[in-house]
């Protein structure tokens, strides 16, 4: 469907027809283009995205308020627990959640796993996470993502890698942070990296663009644009330990677009409760007195894990390239 | 002439993309999230985002009533895509308990265009806008299923309303602020100046 090459500059569009226009709208239409995709995930901005693994969960996240549900088969903290192969959920539950509820839904496939995607696609999801979190099928190469009409988000640990998957056509990113463990210190890290590389970049002569690209090992047109926007030419969520209010005004105050919430939620002692009061938070991130309202007596928190405990081959943060 | 203040409502959704496209057609352009805030504005641009989400949080911060009474006294409201499903009188396809500000005498259906697979782009003639077609992206969009006698309907695809006027409201299905293409903001902007002097002129 896509009629743009890899590194076009963003907003991306299709060819459009440039000639008169019937009234009453008989002009083509055209879906899948770069700009629908990106826009779509324009539209999500301050925003909350939540997993969730039943229908039942996602109607607790559309109540309070989550602008997209996540439907993937384990939330990330039970992923560690219980081990073994990690795959897209089974196609059956993706489609009792769109069922479920109004609000997009996106659902994750294993980086590489391009027949995955086309079976989540073939669902209706509104948008796929090449994430992670679930077992890569393939070590080398991510999925070509402008071959597909759905769009999809990416994660990211620095800036590199993020324009690498916006070369292989993902129209959002997010940071990775390490899903799992309800521990925000890797999250904070990998938006505190992005956004330096990015002033680095906009600091930068043209002329030095080029080796920079070369650092980055980025296509130095993408290179070139944020070094102009002084920002990433789609939406950057934050990912990644997730777990409190707190949490969530944090990213948004280090310049997340957003918020995904894995674990966080579903793992907590309250789920709906806890739902509805990162949803407020992520709105007035920028403001105490309703981060210390909505924080009150939410219950217990998941308990998580400490990222510095875990082995590097438990770091899901190092999947992909 | 001194640019007239519009706010766009930032509780969630493209705010920042409205107010480049504001302040690019002459306004002074600033977020909102409290009901104080609303009382400084000559104009409001509710955008695109998660209607559910929004008028949750509408709610949640105490805002339905507050943007009902300024809809009512007149002021100048511009709804895309979730904007246009705030300010109907009804919504098919939503939550039942979704909130909505109202003032367009318009039921809407919501992802009346189907999923994100099925969003599209495509030019569109808009009464009111000089100039070539406007390139319009639809996203999950809805579209106007029944319109009363006092809407004007600027554009259609198909058969279908997705660009109305009914005196200082003004809504699409479209996001405008996506393209670049600010004439649409610039006809909110003339509809914000002209109720301004009117307001002037009684007073």
């Amino acid at each position: 469907m896509m009629s743009d090459g890899p590194t076009a500059p963003a907003p991306a569009t299709g060819a459009s027809p440039s000639g008169p226009v019937a009234p009453g709208g008989g002009a083509e239409r055209q879906a899948g283009t770069g700009r629908v995709k990106r826009g779509m995930a324009e539209m999500l901005k301050g925003g909350v995205i939540m997993d969730v693994v039943t229908a039942e969960q996602a109607r607790i996240a559309e109540d309070a308020g989550a602008v997209a549900v996540m439907a993937l088969e384990r939330v990330p903290a039970d992923i560690r627990a219980q081990g073994g192969v990690s795959r897209m959920s089974d196609p059956e539950m993706i489609a009792g959640i769109i069922e479920a509820v109004s609000i997009p839904v996106m659902a994750k496939a294993r980086i590489g796993h391009f027949v995955e995607a086309q079976i989540i696609q073939e669902l209706g999801v509104d948008y796929i996470d090449e994430s992670e979190v679930l077992t890569p099928a393939d070590p080398h190469h991510h999925i070509d993502k402008w071959a597909f009409t759905v769009p999809f988000v990416c994660g990211a640990t620095n800036l590199g890698e993020a324009l690498r998957r916006l070369s292989e056509g993902a129209a959002m990113i997010r940071s990775k942070g390490e899903a799992g463990t309800g521990e925000v210190s890797n999250a904070v890290v990998h938006m505190r990296t992005i956004r330096a590389e990015i002033g680095r970049l906009s600091a930068l002569p043209s002329e030095e663009l080029y080796a920079a690209a070369k650092e980055l090992r980025a296509p130095v047109e993408l290179v070139t644009e944020v070094a102009r926007l002084g920002r990433l030419p789609v939406v950057l969520f934050t990912a990644g330990g997730i777990a409190t209010p707190a949490d969530a005004a944090l990213m948004m105050q280090l310049g997340a677009d957003g918020v995904f919430v894995g674990s966080g939620i579903f793992k907590s002692g309250d789920p709906a409760r806890r739902a509805r009061a990162i949803v407020e938070a992520t709105t007035m991130y920028n403001d105490p007195a309703v981060l210390a309202k909505v924080s009150r007596g939410l219950g217990e928190a998941m308990v998580g894990i400490n990222v510095g405990e875990l082995p590097p081959q438990a770091r899901f943060a190092d999947r992909g390239w | 002439m001194s640019s007239p203040r519009i706010g766009v409502l930032a509780l969630q959704g493209d705010v920042r993309e409205h107010v480049r496209a504001l302040t690019g057609s002459g306004a002074e352009a600033c977020e909102v999230r409290r009901a104080a805030e609303l009382g400084s504005l000559d104009g409001l641009v509710l955008p695109g985002g998660e209607s559910t989400t929004i008028g949750r949080l509408l709610r949640v911060f105490d805002l339905l009533d507050p943007l009902r009474a300024v809809v009512a006294g007149g002021l100048p409201v511009f709804g895309s895509c979730a904007g246009m499903i705030l300010l109907a009188r009804d919504v098919i396809d939503g939550r039942p308990d979704q909130p909505l500000i109202g003032g367009l005498d318009v039921v809407v259906r919501r992802n009346a265009f189907g999923r994100q697979v099925e969003s599209f782009e495509t030019d569109l003639a808009v009464a009111g806008v000089e100039g070539p077609a406007v390139h319009a992206v639809f996203i999950r969009a809805p579209w106007v299923e029944k319109a009363g006698d006092g809407v004007d309907v600027l554009a259609r695809v198909g058969d279908r309303p997705v660009a109305i006027r009914q005196g200082p409201l003004l809504a699409t299905s479209f996001h405008p602020e996506l393209t670049g293409d600010i004439r649409v903001h610039r006809l909110f902007v003339q509809i914000v100046r002209s109720e301004l002097g009117l307001k002037r002129g009684r007073s």
